[in-house]
């Protein structure tokens, strides 16, 4: 019997079944149903994200256009950047955190299954929050519907800490929803280090872990370590804005400087809360497509702690112009090239798992190559910024956005695509069509490098960031027509991934392990029952299914009860309280239905913690 | 088994394209093409100093990219699968080769890192004594240089002498802005209370642009800014004529008219040309550029709009059309206002 069992009432069914009904997801402590909402959401804001950079490139397409405003365009990229960034890829990670990680190590579910569902409706909460800025203008007396965020995803003070410079709601929102991302954020961090920490299946050692859990690990401590310092710069910030503080008040005594420490300080371990999940997904890809495990897996996992760890210690190369002096300049230079070897070393051993294959070339693992050519492209560029004369030239260009395009979309996007076509068999019991994804693959491919590719030199030849509008003397007007055409590519790439999702349905049922995988989470049907495993798994290989009896035999039907972890709509409850608080601050202009608004918010949150604290343990 | 390029055309698109894009860039960045703004046509020796490292920099690269791109896609094309292949044998490390492929790339870092070291001290914005002194300062959205041993002001165009170095203190007086004219130096942010520096000695005459390079608010594109650099001599004459007043020309009735209008001017919000705009011996706002010499300049508008009767008439009947957000409101001037400012503004050489 296992012991499970032990703890389940007498009445409880012998083979739980996933509930239906709308109330069933609103309600749902379940890890795969909350992925598959953490997917869908982000794939919405994805598309959302998506249409934002469209019009931005429709803007730069030729010189002196007027496609929108200076404000929209401000508008526009600010809301692309936070959107595809806290809103598109960390919950498309999230996606796969919540869906795989539990089977990965074997357990039924993560630790905490309703501070799970809590992180996802608070990030929902934080998405909608920030979105609902687009059309929210007249509710504060503007003169235009959009009052979207408008400083940039980097925010810096003063120009958005004072009230002078940044009079309307657009910073608030900004604010107070990536406020809210944090604690959607930082719950998810300690729910998935406790998870992976304490729930492995016997056996499980952590040298033992899939290489996407571990970077998934890795991830969590950056979450949980690095959220906190931009929440005390966001708090430093909006309490500049509604009480007057005079943290970033340079003419009070106050600096401006200090903004940027906190924000890179959070910003360049975010870097790496991107890229190391997706690093994790072409890390179980390439072994399974290459039929040969993963080569030197112990040093890819240690490097991957130790970008982790390094990634702490390299925040000011951000601030190159800044001038922070000769000194400190050469540190940062330092540690941001050190930083090279260990993503090295990972690119080393992607091409040696490949080397002496069988490859077996799906859409998932051409998205899984075009990981590693385009990382190689954004880490050469990243090379080049460390070098603080070279980066004096190039920081604020094209050259930049050209950098951090190919690591976070040709590096994480297409990462996740490949996890996005390795998984879907598992999660949907079919696989995607793979002609309409070659086809995806390709034009995603060929746009993105006609996107990204010709910034480096219009950026090179003078092209700033940030600029709604340039001059036709620049002679850059050719290279950014090339870039927005791509953009479109890219855009098309997206409806035939839509496409594919959508006409795939009848595609026939797979198996347990379509794709002949090593992992733990084939072991299981596909999709895999509300309880994950019949049985609790005993491992005792890394790669469990490649490996005679590498793992204990799981039965198709439980042989005893199963206690899963019943419903709860006190999480949602909770970030709606979250959520009508922060709508609360926004009204900070006016006092008493601020206040009032605020505390109405914080009674909601009091009494949901507490029902939630004290729910009954059997639902 | 051998690499069979010409039956799967699909695999080597990539990187041949890539290579294709790479080989424009090589013709870009060595191309006499003018390009304004480019960091790859230096003018003065700390930005040909960047210019030469980043050269450096780049060509390591590019044998970094070459040698690692081609053993992707060599190995993507060797080992595809082929029928009847059997199961490949596991391999789970090989200690010597990782530990080749950590050191290399450790070794190419050495050979940047060091004449990285070198360029940070080199362009550390230390200027040697003698240097011609320039303060810049950052305004939304615009840019005010003053010339303190020469007891010059101006905006927008910076002119320096060639051959002689630069010493330019940065600051700002309200946002974070950030001065970059890539042609003779990297950027250097301006930021409220501090002050920042850069040094350099421009090595060829001409006009370089360049522009504001840190998001400053809403008409941050509109913040441009020109560097003339000029043989000493011409420079000397500049400086001159720009320490006079221009008297207005008592026989010009519209210069006249020009004058008086921007003395009365108010419009409903009470903003006065002369509470915002210094002209020398007529008033002393400090909110917007001085004027003095504003007739002397090439453009006018943070750089975006000609300094011709055109341009200027276009700025004065609608400021925030010009540049969205600007300080300087709509006022409403009739055609004769226009045409009367616009002469008086001209003649200020």
């Amino acid at each position: 019997m296992s012991p499970a069992s032990a703890t389940a009432q007498h009445d409880a069914p012998v083979v739980p079944v996933a509930p239906t009904g709308l109330w069933s997801w609103i309600t749902t402590t379940d890890h795969k149903r909350i992925g598959l909402l953490y997917g869908f959401t982000a794939v919405f804001f994805f598309l959302v994200g998506g249409l934002e950079a469209l019009v931005i490139r429709l803007q730069l397409g030729a010189p002196g256009n007027s496609v929108v405003s200076a404000e929209t365009y401000n508008q526009l990229f600010t809301m692309h950047g936070t959107t595809m960034i806290f809103l598109a890829v960390m919950p498309l990670s999230s996606a796969f955190f919540n869906y795989i990680i539990p089977l990965q190590i074997g357990a039924r579910d993560v630790a905490f299954p309703r501070l799970n569902a809590f992180s996802y409706w608070v990030f929902l909460a934080g998405g909608l929050l920030l979105n609902a800025s687009f059309v929210a203008g007249p509710l504060f007396g503007a003169d235009r519907l959009s009052v979207a965020p408008n400083g940039g995803w980097f925010g810096y003070a003063n120009l958005t800490s004072s009230l002078q410079y940044s009079p309307g709601p657009n910073i608030d929102f900004w604010v107070l929803g990536l406020q809210i991302l944090g604690i959607a954020s930082l719950a998810a961090g300690f729910n998935f280090i406790t998870t992976i920490l304490n729930l492995r299946a016997p056996g499980m050692k952590l040298m033992r872990m899939p290489v996407f859990t571990w970077m998934s690990l890795v991830t969590q401590f950056l979450v949980v370590t690095a959220f906190p310092v931009i929440t005390v710069g966001l708090v430093f910030l909006m309490l500049d804005r509604i009480f007057g503080t005079t943290f970033y008040n340079v003419s009070a005594g106050g600096d401006v400087v200090l903004w940027q420490h906190l924000f890179w300080l959070f910003g360049h371990p975010e870097v790496y809360i991107i890229i190391l999940p997706a690093m994790g997904v072409v890390s179980e890809v390439l072994p399974t497509f290459s039929r040969k495990p993963l080569f030197g897996y112990a040093i890819v996992v240690y490097s991957g702690v130790l970008i982790g760890v390094m990634g702490w210690g390299v925040w000011a190369h951000h601030m190159f112009s800044t001038g922070l002096g000769p000194v400190a300049d050469t540190v940062f230079s330092a540690t941001t090239m050190l930083i090279a070897v260990p993503t090295g070393v990972k690119i080393f051993n992607w091409i040696a798992t490949m080397w002496g294959g069988r490859l077996h070339l799906t859409t998932s693992m051409w998205f899984a190559v075009a990981f590693i050519s385009s990382f190689i492209i954004g880490g050469l560029s990243g090379v080049m910024h460390s070098s603080p004369p070279a980066d004096l030239q190039q920081t604020d260009t094209y050259f930049v956005v050209a950098h951090f395009h190919y690591v976070l979309f040709g590096g994480a996007v297409q990462g996740l695509f490949a996890g996005v076509y390795y998984w879907w068999p598992k999660i949907f019991g079919h696989r995607l069509k793979e002609g309409v994804g070659k086809l995806h693959f390709w034009l995603m491919f060929v746009g993105m490098n006609l996107t990204f590719f010709p910034m480096h030199f219009s950026g090179l030849l003078g092209m700033p960031r940030r600029i709604y509008t340039y001059g036709p003397e620049l002679g850059l007007g050719m290279l950014n027509l090339m870039s927005t055409v791509g953009a479109f590519l890219t855009g098309l790439s997206l409806l035939v991934f839509v496409y594919n999702a959508w006409s795939s349905r009848r595609e026939p049922r797979v198996g347990k392990n379509p794709w002949a995988a090593a992992t733990l989470e084939w072991a299981v049907s596909s999709p895999p029952p509300v309880y994950n495993f019949s049985v609790l798994p005993t491992v005792t290989s890394r790669l469990p299914l490649w490996t005679e009896h590498g793992v204990s035999e799981i039965p198709d039907t439980p042989p005893g009860p199963i206690h899963v972890p019943g419903g709860s709509h006190w999480p949602l409850m909770t970030a709606l309280g979250i959520l009508v608080i922060a709508v609360g601050a926004l009204l900070h202009h006016h006092f008493v239905p601020s206040l009032v608004t605020v505390l109405a918010g914080l009674g909601v949150v009091v009494v949901s913690v507490y029902r939630w604290a004290f729910e009954p343990f059997e639902v | 088994m051998g690499f069979v390029f010409s039956r799967r055309p699909g695999a080597v698109r990539p990187v041949s394209w890539l290579a294709a894009a790479a080989l424009i860039l090589i013709l870009v960045g060595c191309s006499g093409e003018p390009y304004p703004q480019s960091t790859l046509h230096p003018a003065a020796d700390m930005s040909g100093a960047i210019d030469g490292l980043y050269r450096q920099i780049f060509w390591w690269a590019v044998v970094v990219f070459v040698v690692v791109q081609t053993a992707l896609v060599v190995t993507v094309i060797r080992f595809r699968r082929r029928p009847n292949q059997p199961e490949p044998r596991h391999v789970y490390g090989n200690t010597f080769a990782e530990v080749a492929w950590t050191l290399a790339p450790a070794v190419i870092l050495v050979f940047i890192a060091v004449p990285t070291i070198q360029t940070i001290f080199r362009v550390s914005g230390r200027a040697a004594p003698g240097a011609l002194q320039v303060e810049v300062i950052g305004h939304q959205w615009w840019w005010e240089f003053r010339y303190p041993e020469l007891g010059l002001v101006t905006a927008n165009e910076l002119h320096l002498p060639q051959g002689r170095e630069v010493a330019l203190a940065i600051t700002s007086a309200d946002v974070i802005h950030s001065f970059w004219a890539p042609r003779l130096h990297g950027k250097r942010d301006a930021l409220p209370g501090r002050t920042t520096r850069l040094a350099f000695t421009p090595d060829s005459a001409g006009t370089f642009l360049g522009q504001c390079a840190e998001f400053c608010g809403e008409s941050h594109a509109n913040m441009r800014l020109r560097v003339v650099v000029q043989p000493a001599a011409d420079f000397e004459a500049w400086a001159a004529r720009q320490a006079e007043s221009p008297a207005v020309d008592s026989t010009a009735a519209l210069q006249v008219a020009g004058l008086e209008a921007f003395r009365r001017i108010r419009d409903p919000g009470q903003h006065t040309c002369i509470a915002c705009h210094t002209i020398a011996g007529v008033s002393g706002g400090v909110a917007g550029p001085n004027l003095t010499h504003v007739g002397s300049r090439q453009t006018i508008a943070g750089g975006t709009l000609p300094n011709d009767s055109a341009g200027l008439a276009r700025w004065l009947r609608n400021a925030p059309g010009e540049k969205p957000g600007s300080l300087m409101p709509k006022i409403a001037l009739s055609d004769d206002e226009v045409a009367a400012l616009v002469a008086y503004l001209r003649s200020r050489q």
